[in-house]
């Protein structure tokens, strides 16, 4: 399988305070990867690192085999412009925890502004693209509602829509259930399963120890902010090696 | 409780006493307007002047150069406001210096002082021109209007553009995130996304500050731009019916303030799209205690 997504030796600070240290992740196309951890750990910092939201201190992040952010010159990285930027996400698609869904756009719109606006598609068919997408995340008949007329779980599976309509190379998702009621997870979690099996590339960090078991391809732990440990779901959950795994394991189940 | 025995509660009445208070404090108040009122009928006031004058020529050319100058000042004031927001959030160091310079200086000197300023601009610099491109007299570019728009609008962009940062600030961070995520610049994120939702918050106090600059553009009368307050005076000083005249004046004030206000709640209800019905939100869904769709 070949490499998507590669975080090598990755730095990040904010102030004195070392969010990311010596981080190393590789994600090849396809794979679904769950990252989990204790709050504060950096696996959200590691994915706003990816989707260039934050930039890094050190190390070098590859997309697609195209270095995020920067331009190698002789032995320097030079920072990309935001526009040379902005492309670049394009290919990161990012499902964040409080949604962020464009409240004065409605959902249809929310799922235009970037294939249309940004990637300038033919806006015919990106309509039927997009309408197709809330087809498949079960919220076909939602087309023209706005977001606040949506539950925090339908809003969740239209952004992760809006996401898709920008055809990620990776789609990250950042605690993507936290912020909902607990009748509203299971939803959420059958779209992002639904979409696993499809073949999509996902980094999801998360506290649903239960999905990533049975959907992961791997887990990864983190703990202030370096990965710990790192392995099939089978040796990281049901079985778990590391001590500190195991301690959390028990903790979050 | 004993006392609660034997009362039938669902025949009770619960009394509502007489408003005394309000009502006395009603007649004063009518009291007080009706002497007012009173005053102002006896008083020395011609009042068929002011209906005379009330859409007389010079009259309503002052009010069309009011709304005129209000109209073009505002403009200017909420594009350099605009700009000036954005500067002064930006990360880039000068950009942000630049802006907190500019606020920092027209919002410490008086509209009137700044209006005379580029009036009398011509004492300072006889011609204005561009590199030896072109060249031209200051006294016949810088014509009351022209004057009256720089002092104004100015200004006024120094006070909206601290509104505009308020606007940018009440919106959530998530929203400039979200629209990068779709690989949007920062500034196209801003112009679509965040500013649209900024404007929410941002258009009461522009409707405020608006109505503020059509009593602001009486500053242009010195400058002997044709405002209300400019042509009423012309028209007093020729007659002497000074209050007949500020009476017109001010009755076209409150005409346009009136209207504008009414058109303020119309752009309000246009900017809050998306908010028009309280969040129809997750405790709005049947709870239903056997649907815990577990947590897969």
């Amino acid at each position: 399988m070949s490499v998507i997504l590669q975080a090598i030796h990755v730095q990040k600070y904010f102030g004195t305070f070392h969010a990311l240290n010596d981080v190393s992740l590789s994600v090849s196309r396809g794979e679904v990867v769950s990252i989990i951890g204790p709050s504060g750990s950096g696996k959200s910092t590691l994915l706003r690192c990816i989707s260039q939201l934050e930039s890094i201190d050190g190390g070098v992040i590859t997309v697609d085999g195209e270095i995020a952010g920067f331009r190698l010159r002789g032995d320097t990285f030079s920072p990309l412009s935001d526009s040379q930027i902005a492309r670049q996400r394009q290919r990161v698609g990012m499902v964040f925890q409080r949604f962020n869904l464009f409240p004065h756009r409605s959902v249809l719109q929310n799922l235009l502004e970037g294939p249309i606006r940004v990637q300038k598609r033919a806006a015919e068919e990106c309509r039927q693209e997009a309408l197709a997408l809330l087809a498949r995340v079960g919220l076909a008949e939602k087309a023209n509602a706005y977001p606040n007329e949506l539950s925090g779980g339908q809003q969740q599976r239209v952004a992760i829509a809006r996401a898709l309509a920008m055809h990620p190379q990776i789609l990250l998702f950042d605690e993507p259930t936290s912020a909902l009621d607990p009748e509203l997870v299971g939803e959420v979690l059958t779209v992002m399963k639904e979409l696993a099996q499809s073949g999509m590339t996902m980094l999801v960090v998360t506290h649903e120890i239960g999905f990533c078991r049975e959907v992961a391809d791997r887990v990864v732990f983190m703990d202030a902010g370096a990965i710990i440990a790192a392995g099939t779901p089978d040796d990281m959950i049901v079985r778990p090696q590391n001590p500190r795994v195991a301690n959390f394991i028990s903790a979050v189940l | 409780m004993k006392n609660l025995e034997g009362v039938d509660f669902q025949k009770v009445k619960i009394a509502r006493p007489m408003p005394y208070r309000q009502i006395i404090a009603s007649i004063i108040l009518f009291a007080a307007l009706a002497f007012i009122i009173h005053a102002f009928w006896v008083g020395a006031i011609e009042w068929h002047y002011v209906s005379n004058y009330l859409f007389s020529p010079p009259i309503l050319k002052g009010v069309r150069g009011t709304i005129l100058m209000t109209v073009c000042a505002m403009i200017l004031g909420i594009l350099l406001g605009t700009i000036v927001a954005m500067m002064r959030m930006s990360t880039i160091p000068v950009l942000r210096s630049a802006a907190i310079g500019y606020i920092w200086l027209f919002r410490g000197i008086p509209a009137l002082l700044q209006l005379l300023l580029w009036f009398n601009l011509a004492l300072i610099f006889p011609t204005i021109s561009f590199f030896g491109f072109f060249s031209v007299n200051t006294v016949n570019v810088m014509t009351p209007f022209v004057a009256a728009l720089l002092g104004l609008g100015i200004q006024q962009g120094a006070y909206t553009a601290e509104v505009v940062r308020g606007g940018i600030l009440s919106v959530d961070k998530g929203q400039m995130e979200a629209a990068q995520s779709i690989g949007m610049t920062k500034l196209r994120a801003m112009l679509t996304i965040v500013l649209p939702q900024a404007m929410r918050v941002i258009i009461p106090p522009i409707g405020n500050e608006t109505i503020g600059m059509v009593k602001l553009t009486s500053l242009a009368s010195v400058i002997q731009f044709s405002e209300i307050l400019r042509t009423v005076g012309d028209v007093y000083y020729a007659n002497s019916r000074v209050i007949e005249l500020l009476i017109v004046a001010g009755i076209w004030y409150m005409v346009i303030v009136t209207v504008l206000s009414l058109g303020q709640s119309y752009i309000e209800k246009y900017f809050s799209k998306g908010w028009g019905r309280t969040s129809q939100s997750r405790k709005a869904l049947p709870a239903d205690p056997a649907g815990v769709v577990g947590a897969a």
